[in-house]
């Protein structure tokens, strides 16, 4: 079956966990921008944690279904579907996702999964290096996406319970993010480094999935660093010269010649991910024990409930 | 601009999913060579949850998941994983001493393919002729690659060809244009913005997607430029 496009939305991408092992030639990870709410998605209808979903940025696409199937809408709030559960969509629908109420970035998974060619190891769209995905680009209109068999589980009827999404999604923008020290925080002045915590930014209207520029207090080095390229992760917050920082992200480049002054922590870098141009980011201290205690508990909680998805899903087919 | 190399790293976090390990400062050839077998060695000992190895100059990234280095004494990942990589780096380098992969890149200097080819020639107080004979002699050592998928930064530069990179940057570079910045040199691989000196096009596909390896240079190899004349260009663009 597939499905079609018949409006794409603002940006809209397939992605799946992103990509590995290459990183060394000068590819980056890609991936979905928030990568918990994904993992939900494809749980609820019964795929495995690296199907490719469609990540979908604050106006959604419309798509014709000319089969019926089971979807997943997780991530930032929409109107169009319950979202955090499986939905029944029947033959013939045209579902419109709309404008997100809350949040920026929501994901869609479909029984059976996007049927998408593997490029370097994975499915995710690298918009900035033109791989993955649909040849490297967003949807379009027209499009149509191919979507594999799905499991006998995905045909029953409609469950009426659905996830409480608070543990994994939060677009509050008061809640702080959590930012390690970086290699060069300590060349920052003393005014910039009590503004790093101190001090609220904004999102700056041109952040894309590379990475977020923050517009507030400018920071600057007591000294200029002499550094050469370094290699870069999703999380590093950089310092360019005109002292706003920028937080990089899915798309961020392998290598940078920048300052790296903090580290999102991993473990939060979905809730920033669901933060929109405009908003605001406080920064509060955390330190890498800390940081990865976080991180492996909450890989361990999403673990626990993933599975415990599949034992909902599998007792219902068998009732 | 360059200190002592390190054999054993500095070790800083990247955040709570990567590791960089620093062996030096600076642009420094013997520095990066310690990157390159740091990262051959890193490779080969397959040390679970490792997702990327990533060569810098100076530097070498782990990227990895840090629940494959939980252990049962409560020790954080972080620390087991440095551990390990010491470990590894400790050892002595047995597979170090395979040669390096050596390559020739095809260019066509100058005219449209080298757009600034004379002014690099002003610029160096040479003639043409001579940048081309001495880009030509040099061996370069792929330092690492980035910037864009399969975009080598080269070690090897003749002092006499740096220029520094234009005030302003061209807003499309062609693919396969081999330019020079500061020091270095580097092929563009794709069409790009881009600030370097051009002067010279190479036919070669420096990155296919569907090839493996994807990308034509890997970090640590030997390259060495050839020129050809721009019909020899021309038949290989035809063959492309």
């Amino acid at each position: 079956m597939s499905v079609e496009v018949v409006r794409a939305g603002v940006l809209t991408t397939l992605q799946d966990r992103g990509r590995g092992g290459c990183a060394m030639l000068g590819v980056g990870a890609a991936g979905p921008m928030d990568d918990v709410a994904p993992r939900l998605a494809n749980a609820l209808v019964g795929n495995a944690s690296d199907a490719a979903v469609l990540e979908i940025t604050l106006v959604g696409p419309r798509l014709r279904f000319d089969e019926a199937a089971t979807i997943a809408l997780t991530g930032a709030e929409h109107a169009a579907v319950p979202m955090w559960r499986p939905v029944r969509i029947e033959s013939g629908t045209v579902l419109d996702i709309g404008t997100a109420r809350r949040g920026a970035r929501a994901y869609l998974a479909i029984a059976g999964g996007f049927v998408v060619g593997s490029v370097l190891g994975s499915a995710s769209t690298d918009v900035n290096a033109g791989l993955g995905g649909l040849d490297g680009r967003p949807l379009r209109e027209g499009d149509r996406l191919t979507i594999g068999p799905a499991g006998q589980r995905a045909r029953e009827p409609q469950p009426t319970w659905s996830l409480d999404p608070r543990p994994w999604f939060d677009a509050d923008p008061a809640i702080p993010i959590r930012l390690l020290h970086g290699t060069h925080y300590e060349a920052l002045d003393a005014a910039s480094r009590r503004a790093l915590f101190g001090h609220a930014f904004r999102i700056a209207p041109d952040s894309n999935r590379v990475g977020f520029r923050l517009h507030g207090p400018r920071l600057a080095l007591s000294a200029p660093v002499e550094m050469v390229s370094e290699p870069l992760v999703a999380g590093t917050l950089q310092l360019p010269a005109g002292g706003q920082p920028i937080a990089l992200i899915a798309e961020h480049p392998t290598i940078g010649g920048y300052p790296r002054i903090g580290h999102v922590a991993a473990v939060d870098i979905a809730t920033l991910a669901q933060r929109r141009p405009g908003d605001i980011v406080r920064f509060a201290g955390i330190d890498l024990d800390s940081a990865q205690t976080r991180y492996l508990e909450r890989e361990r909680e999403l673990a626990r409930l993933i599975e415990a998805i599949h034992e909902r899903l599998i007792s219902q087919a068998t009732q | 601009m360059s200190g002592a190399a390190r054999r054993d790293p500095a070790v800083e976090p990247l955040g709570e999913t990567a590791l960089l390990l620093r062996f030096g400062e600076g642009l420094d050839p013997a520095i990066n060579a310690h990157v390159h077998a740091a990262a051959f060695a890193v490779r080969a000992a397959r040390l679970p949850g490792l997702i990327d190895i990533v060569p810098a100059y100076a530097t070498l990234a782990l990227r990895y998941e840090p629940a494959a280095w939980v252990d049962a004494n409560g020790v954080q990942p972080w620390r087991n994983l440095e551990g390990a990589v010491r470990a590894v780096l400790a050892a002595p380098p047995a597979q170090a001493s395979i040669a390096p992969r050596a390559l020739e890149i095809p260019v066509c200097y100058g005219g449209d393919f080298g757009p600034d080819l004379a002014l690099l020639a002003e610029h160096a107080g040479l003639e043409p002729g001579e940048v081309i004979e001495r880009h030509t002699a040099a061996t370069y050592t792929v330092a690492m690659i980035g910037f864009a998928p399969g975009f080598p930064y080269l070690f090897g530069l003749d002092p006499a060809l740096r220029m520094p990179r234009r005030a302003s940057p061209r807003t499309h570079v062609p693919a396969g244009s081999v330019a020079i910045g500061g020091a270095q040199t580097g092929i563009y691989p794709s069409d790009l913005p881009g600030g370097w000196q051009l002067i010279g096009r190479t036919p070669l596909a420096l990155f296919d997607a569907r090839r493996d390896p994807p990308s034509l240079l890997l970090p640590g190899d030997r390259v060495r430029f050839v020129a050809i004349d721009a019909a020899s260009l021309a038949v290989r663009d035809s063959h492309a």
